[in-house]
């Protein structure tokens, strides 16, 4: 393949890197005042780099850079979802990041880490998957910290940690792999780790998917996640509980779906799978802030969507199902996060009393949202469970697919706790205050963050729309995996 | 036309929402118009109605939606779920015409029942397995929101369990229903195409797992001892309405469950665990029955012996599972009999929710021993009550006779044990003549004093409700030649 094409091939992802150094550039040179042309830059950068993805995704699926990296309908569709994903983000976070002095500084940041999870995702080779691994953590424990607070810091300074323990796990796997298969091309390696020792193979599984785990918000690499969600800015948080999921994800499957028979690789995921779904859940039962629940309930989220991956190459269903999963689970855990932010003083559940007679829209994309996460019909991530439960059952997991309906009817109460107070018909107890902050929540919040109450209607839209549409979607992105 | 019947009172929702400024009363004649037309369309599609051959339906469309899990928009109706959608659309009907006096948020009660109502038709129409679980779900969502937003007492924990318990039912729903898929050959949801070639048709044990699955789901909904729990308090903290679309809808979408999906697409299943059925059908009967008795509380008495009435379907569609020489024809009419017994439920609950919601209305009160001689102040309410009783407890001349004399001949005629459920008939007479007797008989006392009669639009929707009850009762035949084709299809598929 000639080099010219090759390049054409990651438009996307120069697209996106291109952006993030134009941004941060104009950020150095433009007065504070000013920064809306960076705003600008930023989205137009992501849309460019998703119509290249789709115009990408009427070709072949194929390998680039002499199999480095991959290009098929998982990149693809990771692609797409990514920078969608960091848009909505971008426009939910609009009012709260105009309050702030780091806005194109931010901005760079979101792309850089997207770029990262969009190399994971495309990642044919395991060398690329530190890079995409690196490259998507860093900007983020900068973005973690950035709101500035002593919790702020502290997240990040838990993620930082976790991340760089993970990180050397990541590099221990992948250096096991490579002694026993002596190669890091994913081409080249699912036949010679055929032939490898089952263990060495094992531990090195163990250690590359503790890392992505990481990236994941899963179990174990979970610990971060509730802390960073409850303490950064609410469009980092929408935006790290979602983007990087993707990326990890995708490259889950890669990894697990090369590894072979020899390995009991799907055990070892559905073993994840079953920890991240129950003890995310568990988790979340009874917690009070809602950003602190909905960083658990992502948690949980993971869990469901390693089923796919636990079935990688077993059932025809995997793949499509992991992809619709994840742009179901983007688009619904967005809304869920633009409603918060757009009532930026409802931190806790309490708060939420009697929302739906004052904010009746953004209580309904609530519900919509929330609703969409337990995977009820007819939303996205409906369609994303039925199919990976089909996948999972198919792929001989009937036992898991069990696990996550319980899972699913438990993590129900949680998401009810927060909707139902909302209906009821008395508001909140006014709680003491301190004077300007009270003064403002007494002002209704929606007309000043118009921005992200109406990114939450559209994302409640989207989220219906697409679980109508879901089964033209499957068909879309229903080709295999290039190998 | 189908699709026109099911979708119209969830687009009228939405403009019902959408648009500003809409007056509540508006609102409340708007929702009567379009359950009326919903209603006339229904009895238009009744009327131009031809039994189709066996294994095919009538007013059949379907539509492309997930062609790679072979799962389509597939609706259609037969002898089995066209008494149901005329039921909906006559309940919700009722429900429309009751709520004329709603003061409570009237456009967003009415956007949701018309929700529920789309929800509801939806199905009983479906022949997919996903489109089924989608209005499934959804009936339970909407229902939700009606217990918590216009229910009274502790309308959010009852709304609560009633929303997790059912949730966790249509689930294990969902897991059957894939199991189904799965062990289908070529992989389809499709209703039509599963009844005609069985899944796991070789692979018992499979089979028990994915009919358990698919019979626990459907036994929450209806609900059936041991799974009823949930059903008291949903009834006790609704409000009159949604008590009557609960009981009279709602709790049909799981014995319609059984006839439909569980008995045809595992027949061999079916028929090795149907003694199972029948021991629970039994059980349900009696307990609910005996529970009823012990109540205080007009309304939890009522939603116990729905427990009961519903023990009685579960029973005939247990005892048609168990094949022996020349049961046929009893099967077939067990079976009639379920069905029959599933539409005179709903008209007679829906009618004694109704007027459990008048006493509520005027004292805020459901305790039996605080009313008393009501006959005086109120003798349309007395009357009514009376006949819906009556009607309750299976007198001659109403559709629960018709219904319960058909399920025991058929049941019996099967399994003689089913006899073992005779007194739960004698138990629900006796609960009913003892509640009319404290409730309307003597010297007025009480709450009673002073208690203003039936008004015209409660008289209309309760009154509609028995005289349909009494129609079916007198001339069973019009309803009987539409159930029986699609009965003996049933018995046909569960038999071979």
């Amino acid at each position: 393949m000639e080099l010219g094409s090759d390049t054409l091939a990651v438009l996307p992802e120069i697209c996106v890197l291109g952006g993030a150094i134009v941004v941060l550039l104009l950020g150095s040179f433009l007065p504070r005042g000013r920064q809306a042309l960076s705003r600008l830059l930023a989205v137009l950068a992501l849309l460019a780099s998703a119509t290249a993805s789709a115009v990408g995704m009427t070709g072949p699926a194929m390998t680039v850079f002499e199999a480095n990296y991959t290009v098929d309908a998982a990149s693809g569709v990771a692609r797409i979802v990514i920078s969608l994903a960091t848009v909505f983000v971008i426009v939910l976070g609009f009012s709260e990041l105009a309050e702030t002095p780091r806005e194109s500084e931010t901005y760079a940041l979101l792309l850089l880490a997207s770029l990262g999870a969009m190399v994971l995702a495309g990642a044919g080779d395991l060398l690329i998957l530190i890079t995409g691994y690196l490259l998507a953590s860093i900007p983020l424990y900068a973005l973690i910290g950035m709101s500035r607070s002593p919790r702020a810091a502290e997240a990040a300074l838990k993620t930082y940690l976790l991340g760089a323990l993970l990180g050397i796990t990541l590099l221990v796997g992948v250096t096991v792999l490579y002694g026993v298969g002596g190669t890091t091309a994913y081409v080249q390696l699912g036949r010679a780790l055929a032939s490898a020792p089952a263990a060495a193979v094992a531990a090195g599984l163990v250690g590359v998917l503790a890392g992505l785990m990481f990236k994941a918000g899963g179990v174990p690499g979970h610990f971060w996640v509730p802390d960073a969600t409850q303490a950064a800015s609410t469009l980092v948080a929408a935006f790290l509980t979602t983007v990087p999921k993707v990326g990890a994800l995708v490259a889950a499957y890669r990894l697990v779906d090369l590894i072979p028979a020899t390995t009991d690789a799907a055990l070892l995921v559905g073993i994840l799978a079953t920890a991240g779904m129950t003890l995310g859940n568990l988790a979340a039962f009874w917690q009070d802030d809602v950003r602190r629940l909905l960083g658990w309930s992502t948690v949980s989220q993971v869990g469901y969507l390693l089923l796919p991956v636990a079935v990688a190459g077993g059932s025809d269903l995997a793949l499509p199902s992991l992809l619709l999963y994840l742009a179901g689970y983007a688009a619904t855990n967005l809304t869920a996060f633009a409603v918060v932010a757009a009532l930026p003083h409802h931190r806790t559940l309490v708060d939420y009393r009697g929302v739906a007679r004052i904010h009746p829209w953004l209580a309904g994309a609530l519900v919509v949202s929330l609703l969409g996460l337990v995977g009820t019909p007819p939303t996205a991530v409906f369609v994303g469970k039925l199919t990976t439960l089909t996948a999972a059952w198919d792929g001989g997991f009937a036992w898991l697919a069990v696990i996550a309906v319980i899972n699913s009817v438990a993590s129900l109460f949680y998401y009810l706790r927060w909707l139902a107070p909302m209906f009821a018909r008395t508001p909140a107890v006014p709680r003491p205050q301190p004077m300007s902050n009270a003064a403002e929540a007494a002002a209704p919040s929606i007309d000043r963050r118009p921005w992200a109450a109406w990114s939450a209607m559209a994302g409640a839209v989207a989220v219906l729309i697409l679980g109508v549409l879901a089964g033209g979607l499957l068909s879309i992105v229903g080709a295999p995996l290039a190998h | 036309m189908l699709s026109l019947v099911i979708f119209l009172p969830v687009v009228a929702a939405l403009v019902l929402i959408v648009l500003p400024g809409l007056s509540d009363r508006l609102s409340r004649w708007a929702w009567v118009l379009v359950t009326l037309v919903d209603f006339a369309l229904l009895i238009g599609m009744w009327a131009a109605y031809d039994v189709p051959a066996a294994g095919f339906l009538a007013y059949e469309e379907r539509l492309e939606w997930m062609p790679s899990v072979g799962s389509s928009y597939h609706v259609g109706v037969d002898g089995l779920s066209l008494p149901l959608l005329l039921l909906t659309a006559v309940i919700f009907l009722a429900c429309a015409v009751y709520a004329l006096k709603e003061r409570e948020r009237p456009r967003q009660q009415a956007a949701l029942f018309l929700f529920l109502q789309s929800a509801s038709l939806g199905v009983f129409a479906a022949q997919d397995l996903i489109v089924f679980f989608v209005f499934f779900d959804l009936s339970i969502v909407g229902m939700y929101f009606i217990i918590a937003g216009w229910g009274h007492g502790n309308p959010a924990r009852s709304a609560l369990k009633f929303f997790l318990y059912t949730f966790l039912g249509s689930l294990s729903l969902l897991l059957g229903f894939i199991g189904l898929y799965v062990g289908a050959v070529p992989h389809t949801f499709d209703m039509v195409e599963l009844a005609r070639h069985p899944a796991l048709q070789n692979a018992p044990v499979a089979a028990g797992f994915v009919l358990a699955a698919i019979v626990i789901g459907l036994a929450i909904k209806t609900p059936t001892f041991p799974f009823h729990t949930w059903l008291p308090p949903a009834h006790t903290d609704a409000p009159a309405i949604g008590s009557v679309v609960l009981a009279g809808v709602l709790l049909k979408m799981g014995t319609y469950g059984f006839v439909r999906i569980a008995m045809p697409m595992l027949p061999d299943a079916w028929r090795s665990w149907a003694w199972l059925i029948v021991i629970v059908g039994i059980v349900s009967v009696l307990y609910g029955a005996l529970v009823a008795l012990a109540q205080t509380n007009v309304k939890r008495m009522i939603a116990y012996t729905s427990v009961n009435h519903m023990g009685y379907i579960v029973l005939a569609v247990g005892a048609a599972g168990v094949v022996s020489d020349s049961s046929e024809q009893a099967q077939q009419v067990a079976i009639t009999g379920a069905v029959v017994q599933m539409v005179s439920h709903g008209l007679v609950t829906g009618a004694l929710f109704l007027l459990a919601g008048v006493l509520y209305d005027r004292r805020e009160s459901y305790d039996l021993s605080a009313f008393g001689g009501l006959a005086a102040p109120a003798p349309r309410y007395a009357a009514f009550f009376a006949v819906a009783a009556f009607a309750s407890l299976g007198l001659p001349g109403f559709s629960g006779f018709i219904a319960e004399f058909q399920i025991f001949a058929g049941s019996i005629g099967t399994v003689p044990w089913s006899l073992l459920a005779l007194p739960g008939i004698l138990i629900t007479a006796a609960l009913f003549l003892r509640a009319s007797q404290r409730l309307l008989t003597g010297k007025p006392r009480g709450l009673s004093v002073g208690f203003s009669d039936l008004k015209l639009n409660e008289v209309l929707s309760i009154g509609a409700l028995l005289v349909m009850s009494v129609i079916i009762g007198l001339f069973p035949r019009f309803l009987l030649d539409l159930i029986e084709p699609a009965a003996s299809v049933v018995v046909n598929l569960v038999g071979r």
